[in-house]
């Protein structure tokens, strides 16, 4: 099928017509927890095969499920940071199936009486705009384990040290209409959990995934039958995968089929969606309240507390830095993605030009540091190093394109940018009297062009600017440059 | 020796600490009539060497002067509990060779205080069954007649079984809908399931988790208060357990019962339960009432229906508890050659017809479609039951019934399962309640084989239980050993 340019995010071209994407998600994020959410074991990532399993994990007989208070902390601030109902009284339910990782025989979830409710968060759309998303509710629930299926010629192997690590469940409301905007709402919902602590949102070691439900529509038309694309784990595999099954739906339905409610996968390496099990074969789990668990309580007071240790969040974070440092509502949502971003902008932008800051550090600082695929944390420049560059710059000391110079040599040197200015000799010349020496001297080595200039062709005017810049290494300032070049071409 | 057997727990906690006789030579008394009682079958394991070195620890505490209350007492366990280092089955083929590396907090808490473990009791598979006829090793016989095999009762028939023809001092039992006072009743002997949440389930094969509760077997009452004392307790590692403070149930002993009002159920006297039964629950009544207990007719309108809701609620949550019998990390594994084979085949083999069959129907119950129908509706039904006794509990302390509608029946006689399920009846309400509930054995039927009655108390009223049952023990003076007791 041809992509017609011309579309509209979210809108696949058919031939009878443009069908619009209904997609809702469903995000598993692993909450960042010492332990387990029912027993002691460590919920520690990349540990030896079946070293972080308790007699609880493996379901010994006789063994019994203990809530981990402080999953049920994160779960609720994480339910206040969406804006969300927090329910006092919620239920754990048993969700059985068989299967060689789920050593219960059941996962223990929350079906009927989730902790969150609905909440709603915004996200910022690439033309400027925002967008609400819904939230449907937010639960918790435990992972299972892994079956490892290429160890052993015929057998497959078990390892349980993912098996009972705390999940939070965060469904949207079927709201997105694009792949982009799926992604948007992801970055945004993994930027709210790691402002909050609750979980890394690291999408490599699968501490994130997101399920993605998917059907298409005409436009004002009822929803449509969906289906769910299982654990996807990037924001590129979403965006293709939504893409994709929309694609295969509308070719189905034009074809005059019908869309089968079903599960399905994506395959990388084809960039297609293909069949896991379709409704018919579809798991009857059998939820029912887990009787060896007490309803999950708290008092409104309990709630309270929790809100009080929430820190600055995104959306409000972003207002402050508009106001505070006069940079656009688009800078800004990018520097609040991230927490280290805000912290690392706040120190560097401190009694300086905050728009100068963000252009820096959004233009130079995040190009270089993909370029040279070192991660934020890492950046060999300091938020003061930046700072004290953008205060050179503000302060006419150097010019912004020795500004860039300087700014390639401290990714490597670690320098601070005054020492590689002096080092260097890099300090703009500012004297009128310097400059009108150069100047002289460039209009009398260029005394046909001085003619031609004054005879109408007013583009020379660059060539001379050139030429003083050449003669100073770009040192001179160039609104000085200007001015005195003006006053004697005249 | 054998006199030794003539003791029961108290008696002997005192011969004991007197130095009238030592924990090992007890010790070795039961060990004897293990052995002279072995065609009985209670025993599944018997762990002589362990036995012998706790008993022989206790010595040294008794003559150190630093002796706890169960010190050097030989107890039985009952399989459901997982006991470290020693085989715990479940009575259930599955599970035939699994050692648990983990000790069940209750058996825990009796080690802790001194007593000895002789080894495991049969019971019926998972606790699923009233006559003991489920087990994997074959039914238990009750030791009451010498001329006709008879059930012990169940689920905990070994338990019962055992302490009734002496081969423990006393014994551990589970109870989820009768387990422990119905064997207790057929034997002719003290069952008592405390109130839910009393005893940690921690460790404790799970049957139906929201039912399950350990509590004793044993001889007498103050038998039973001593080694209840003992088990319960909170336990935070299992999250239904109740953190309610237990008084020492010592200080509950004669304390009788003056000025306390009994309910007799109208529900309770229903045709089929046998003449005497019958004859011997209003004997029951006259000598509560002539040790100064005030007699109050009640209604519990719900009774009816508790054996239906118990039959859903039980094996709905069996159906799962019992999932992570998969031999994927424990128990017997029969290969198959995809994942879904191995399943059939290792849960087709391992497990027995009446777990199948509760399986089955939890599954049912449970599933889409029939959830609200079946689940749903019993758990609604669930709590007006409960809510009968709490209405009732406003106006009386205690409920007295029978404990079941029959003695002992044979064994081998092909039931029906709902005739098998009849049986729980009278025990089944309290269970559903989650309320403390006592069987004492009161006399004997024509045939010669025991009855018991049951006590029915306020939730954690396990004290006010134990100076009632006491009553009636002291008036029935029920002091006939079984035929087939070890001499």
């Amino acid at each position: 099928m041809n992509i017609n340019k011309e579309l509209k995010p979210g809108q696949v071209q058919g031939e009878t017509g443009l069908w619009e994407m209904v997609i809702g998600l469903e995000i598993h994020a692993q909450i960042s927890s010492k332990s387990k959410l029912f027993s002691g074991a460590s919920a520690t990532f990349g540990a030896d095969a079946n070293s972080n399993v308790s007699l609880v994990d493996a379901a010994m007989p006789g063994m019994l499920p203990v809530i981990n208070e402080y999953c049920v902390e994160q779960a609720v601030k994480t339910g206040l940071a969406l804006n969300a109902q927090i329910n006092n009284v919620s239920v754990f339910d048993r969700k059985n199936y068989f299967y060689a990782d789920l050593p219960q025989g059941y996962q223990i979830s929350q079906f009927t009486k989730p902790i969150v409710g609905e909440g709603e968060i915004t996200i910022d759309l690439d033309n400027g705009k925002q967008t609400t998303i819904g939230i449907e509710r937010l639960h918790l629930e435990q992972d299972a384990g892994k079956s490892l299926h290429d160890q052993h010629p015929t057998k497959s192997f078990i390892d349980l040290n993912r098996t009972g690590v705390a999940l939070m469940e965060i469904v949207s409301k079927p709201d997105i209409r694009s792949p982009n905007e799926a992604g948007l709402y992801v970055k945004k919902i993994r930027s709210i959990l790691r402002y909050v602590g609750s979980c890394d949102g690291n999408m490599e070691e699968g501490s994130l995934r997101a399920d993605c439900n998917v059907s298409v529509r005409k436009a004002g038309e009822e929803f449509g039958t969906r289906c769910e694309i299982k654990n996807l784990n990037s924001i590129r595999f979403i965006n293709q995968a939504i893409q994709a099954e929309a694609e295969r739906q509308v070719e189905i339905l034009e074809a005059g089929g019908k869309i089968n409610q079903e599960t399905r996968l994506f395959d990388t390496s084809t960039s297609e969606t293909r069949s896991m099990r379709s409704k018919e074969d579809a798991h009857d789990y059998r939820y029912f309240p887990d009787p060896d668990l007490l309803p999950l309580e708290f008092e409104d007071s309990w709630v309270k507390s929790l809100k009080e240790t929430l820190p600055e969040l995104p959306d409000v974070l972003k207002k402050r830095l508009v106001s505070d440092f006069a940079i656009t509502p688009y800078d800004a949502a990018i520097l609040v993605e991230e927490r280290d971003y805000v912290e690392f902008y706040e120190k560097a932008a401190a009694g300086k030009d905050g728009k100068l800051t963000a252009n820096w550090m959004i233009s130079e600082l995040f190009g270089a540091l993909k370029k040279e695929n070192i991660s934020f944390i890492d950046s060999p420049i300091t938020p003061e190093a930046l700072g004290e560059l953008i205060m050179l710059i503000s302060d006419g000391i150097i010019s912004g394109k020795i500004a860039k110079d300087i700014f390639a040599e401290m990714m490597i040197s670690k320098k601070k940018p005054a020492e590689i200015v002096k080092d260097k000799g890099l300090e703009q010349v500012s004297d009128d009297k310097e400059i009108l020496k150069i100047i002289e001297k460039v209009l009398g080595d260029n005394q046909d062009k001085v003619k031609d200039f004054l005879s109408g062709k007013d583009k020379l005017f660059g060539f001379f600017v050139g030429q003083v810049m050449k003669m100073t290494q770009g040192k001179a300032n160039p609104a000085i440059v200007n001015k005195l070049l003006k006053e004697n071409l005249k | 020796m054998s006199d030794l057997l003539k003791y029961d727990l108290l008696q002997a906690s005192k011969a004991i600490k007197k130095k009238d006789f030592s924990s090992v030579e007890l010790t070795n008394a039961y060990i004897k009539a293990i052995e002279d009682t072995s065609p009985l079958g209670t025993y599944l394991e018997i762990v002589k060497d362990k036995a012998l070195n706790m008993a022989a620890n206790s010595d040294k505490n008794i003559s150190n002067g630093v002796s706890k209350p169960l010190e050097g007492l030989p107890i039985g366990i009952k399989d459901m509990f997982c006991t470290k280092g020693t085989k715990t089955t479940a009575s259930s083929k599955i599970l035939d060779n699994f050692y648990p590396t983990y000790e069940s907090t209750v058996t825990q808490n009796l080690w802790d205080d001194g007593a000895v473990m002789l080894g495991k009791l049969s019971c019926d598979e998972f606790a699923m069954g009233s006559s003991n006829e489920t087990a994997a090793k074959g039914n238990v016989i009750n030791p009451w007649l010498k001329d006709k095999k008879v059930s012990p009762g169940g689920s905990s028939g070994g338990s019962a079984a055992s302490v009734a023809a002496r081969s423990s001092l006393a014994a551990t039992g589970t109870d989820t809908g009768g387990s422990i006072r119905q064997p207790a009743a057929f034997c002719g002997i003290t069952g008592l399931k405390p109130t839910y949440g009393r005893c940690s389930r921690w460790g404790i094969v799970a049957f139906s988790s929201s039912l399950d509760q350990a509590g004793p077997l044993t001889r007498t009452v103050g038998d039973a208060a001593l080694m209840l004392n003992s088990m319960a307790g909170y336990d935070k590692k299992d999250s239904t357990s109740a953190n309610v403070e237990m008084p020492n149930l010592m200080d509950y002993l004669d304390k009788g019962v003056k000025g306390k009002k009994i309910g007799i159920p109208k529900e309770y006297t229903q045709n089929g339960t046998s003449e005497d039964i019958v004859k011997f629950y209003d004997t029951s009544i006259s000598w509560l009432k002539d040790a100064g207990a005030e007699i109050m007719p009640i209604s519990l309108p719900h009774t009816k229906y508790a054996l239906p809701v118990y039959y859903i609620i039980a094996p709905a949550e069996a159906s799962s508890n019992l999932a992570r019998y998969d031999g994927v990390r424990f128990g017997v594994r029969k290969e198959g050659a995809s994942l879904d084979e191995m399943y059939e085949l290792t849960r087709g083999n391992g497990f027995g017809d009446e777990v199948k069959r509760r399986i089955m129907i939890g599954t049912y119950v449970l599933s889409s479609g029939y959830y609200d129908a079946y689940y749903l509706k019993a758990q609604k039904v669930r709590r007006l039951i409960k809510q009968d006794f709490e209405d009732v509990f406003e106006k009386v302390d205690f409920i007295l019934t029978p404990a079941t509608p029959t003695t002992a029946f044979p064994l081998g006689q092909k039931q029906d399962p709902l005739t098998m399920y009849l049986n729980d009846i009278f025990t089944v309400p309290a269970s559903l309640a989650g309320l403390p509930a006592i069987s004492i054995p009161v006399g004997l039927d024509k045939s010669g084989l025991p009855i018991g009655m049951q006590l029915i108390a306020k939730p954690f009223d396990e004290a006010g239980l134990i100076s009632t049952s006491q009553v009636l023990e002291k008036s029935a003076d029920f002091k006939i050993i079984a035929d087939g007791a070890a001499k």
